[in-house]
């Protein structure tokens, strides 16, 4: 783990292993290409998208690959961060506070564990959305599975790839514009670290974890 | 590339205005097949094969007249046989031959779906025809066709079907169905005549006693531009399954329809939500009072 300062109550703050972040990019490029490729598919004034993946016909062959490459790693995802996400009393009263919070009042609201209710929201948001997607997309997957599904079925799973595309995309947008509104998350995800202050202000019930899992390790050693 | 002397009034995946400067001037065209006529030698099928350059695979016989089972990419008209009771006569049995194919319907669900800028288009005079090299073979048009006709070719993975030979109408010529149905069950002109025309045939089947005869153009889809006479018009699903009230399903007019703009604005509303939350609130930062509360904090903890 980096040291920032040679002071031992100023050491960073492991959040994110290098597998965790591999596998969270991992996810977030093939979610950019799955997601630009599918808007291509989805609205005229968005076809020049399809230039990404090489032209409509590689968009066609192509996206129904990535998204389920996608499904997959998110699957790992979010097999490691089930257990961090479960939904707590404090996060529901967290989020009743949202006003505070977004106005960079967050001190008023509960002590956060290592994800707070929005973020919990997001990530079960997503499992939701990456479930409906696979499957609706299977069934719209012309070249492989159609053939297996009536007509009826076919078109309704066309909607439902599209409104839960739409869902996962805003999803997305919030999931990027919150780790930079919140200095110090995409550090977290890029570098795997926080600093003390920053684990302390956003996620105090965690810290506090922490620091008591390191120093009864170094009391008992 | 469409046909340039075919001026286009709908174009797939297009959100501007197509080229429409010349006009339809005699109004637009239409097939009638009068299933009252049709004695199913399948000349039709195999003049389209000859003018399309087509040629399907050989099937296996199942027991029936059908051949082959199903439109295919390679067999864009079929003619379809029905062994009928009628228990109004007494069961005396009917053999309904429909000639299946596209039916160029005046609002086509295959263009409303199709994502790929001018892979379908409709021309000023009513046909709809696929351009297969702007085609990327994702089969919306599948889910949108209300009839079940377009196919996708397991070679190529391009959509295929009856172009209503608009390369032959285009220089004035019928399509090649019509030049060889021998009973003249096949009829071609402008829609207007058809109409005409049918009107004719259905006084005359009526007179004959098939009081139910009358003409299908289904209103659901605007018209189309392949119509029929029917002995039982009243019960067209009798023809192998011609739908009664055809219509583009509501789950293809939601997603092709309102959902479009409104999941681009929400997506656009959102992003703007995130700067104007920037501009407004601005950054949630960590500041050195909170690295000194986190230092104390973890000396109480290793004192503790």
């Amino acid at each position: 783990m980096a040291d920032t300062t040679s002071d031992p109550s100023r050491r960073t703050i492991e959040r994110y292993t290098p597998n965790e972040r591999t596998n969270h990019w991992t996810v977030a490029i093939v979610f950019i290409l799955t997601a630009l490729s599918g808007l291509a598919l989805f609205h005229p004034a968005l076809y020049w998208l399809s230039g990404l993946l090489g032209g409509g016909t590689w968009t066609r062959i192509l996206h129904p690959f990535l998204g389920v490459l996608m499904a997959i790693c998110f699957a790992l995802l979010a097999a490691t961060m089930w257990k961090f996400n479960r939904m707590e009393r404090r996060d529901w009263q967290w989020l009743r506070q949202g006003r505070d919070v977004l106005n960079n009042r967050e001190a008023n609201a509960p002590e956060v564990g290592r994800y707070n209710g929005g973020q919990k929201l997001l990530f079960f948001v997503f499992v939701l959305c990456v479930l409906g997607l696979l499957l609706s997309g299977l069934v719209i997957w012309r070249q492989y599975f159609s053939l297996y599904f009536s007509v009826g079925v076919v078109r309704a799973a066309a909607v439902v790839h599209a409104i839960c595309a739409f869902v996962m995309i805003c999803a997305i947008v919030v999931h990027i514009y919150a780790a930079f509104w919140v200095k110090g998350s995409i550090a977290a995800m890029t570098r795997g670290t926080v600093t003390p202050g920053w684990a302390w202000k956003h996620h105090r019930a965690w810290f506090r974890e922490k620091i008591h899992a390191t120093h009864s390790r170094t009391r008992s050693d | 590339m469409a046909l340039q002397s075919l001026d286009i009034v709908r174009r797939s995946a297009t959100t501007t205005h197509p080229p429409t400067v010349r006009k339809a001037q005699t109004g637009t065209v239409a097939k009638l097949i009068d299933t009252t006529k049709c004695i199913g030698c399948k000349a039709c099928q195999v003049a389209c094969m000859e003018w399309n350059d087509l040629r399907d695979e050989i099937g296996t016989n199942v027991g029936g007249y059908q051949n082959p089972h199903d439109l295919t990419d390679q067999s864009w008209t079929l003619m379809r046989f029905a062994e009928y009771e009628n228990p109004a006569r007494g069961g005396d049995l009917e053999w309904l031959i429909r000639k299946d194919g596209c039916m160029h319907c005046a609002d086509p669900g295959c263009l409303k779906a199709c994502p790929a800028p001018g892979a379908i288009v409709q021309y000023a005079n009513g046909i709809v025809d696929f351009q297969e090299e702007n085609c990327i073979g994702c089969g919306y048009c599948i889910a949108g066709c209300p009839f079940n006709i377009p196919r996708i070719s397991q070679r190529d993975h391009k959509a295929y079907k009856c172009t209503l030979c608009s390369d032959r109408v285009a220089v004035g010529l019928e399509p090649a169905c019509i030049k060889s149905c021998p009973t003249g069950a096949l009829v071609w002109g402008t829609k207007e005549d058809m109409h005409q025309h049918a009107a004719e045939r259905v006084e005359d089947l009526k007179s004959r006693g098939f009081d139910q005869a009358g003409v299908y153009d289904p209103p659901g889809v605007g018209g189309t531009h392949v119509m029929y006479v029917l002995h039982h018009a009243d019960q067209p699903e009798l023809y192998n399954g011609l739908p009664e009230d055809p219509r583009i399903s509501l789950s293809t007019r939601l997603w092709k329809g309102v959902t479009k703009p409104l999941a681009l604005a929400g997506i656009a509303l959102t992003a703007l939500a995130g700067f104007f939350h920037f501009i407004r609130v601005g950054r949630n930062e960590t500041h050195e009072s909170d690295e000194q509360a986190a230092a104390q904090a973890t000396e109480r903890a290793r004192h503790g």
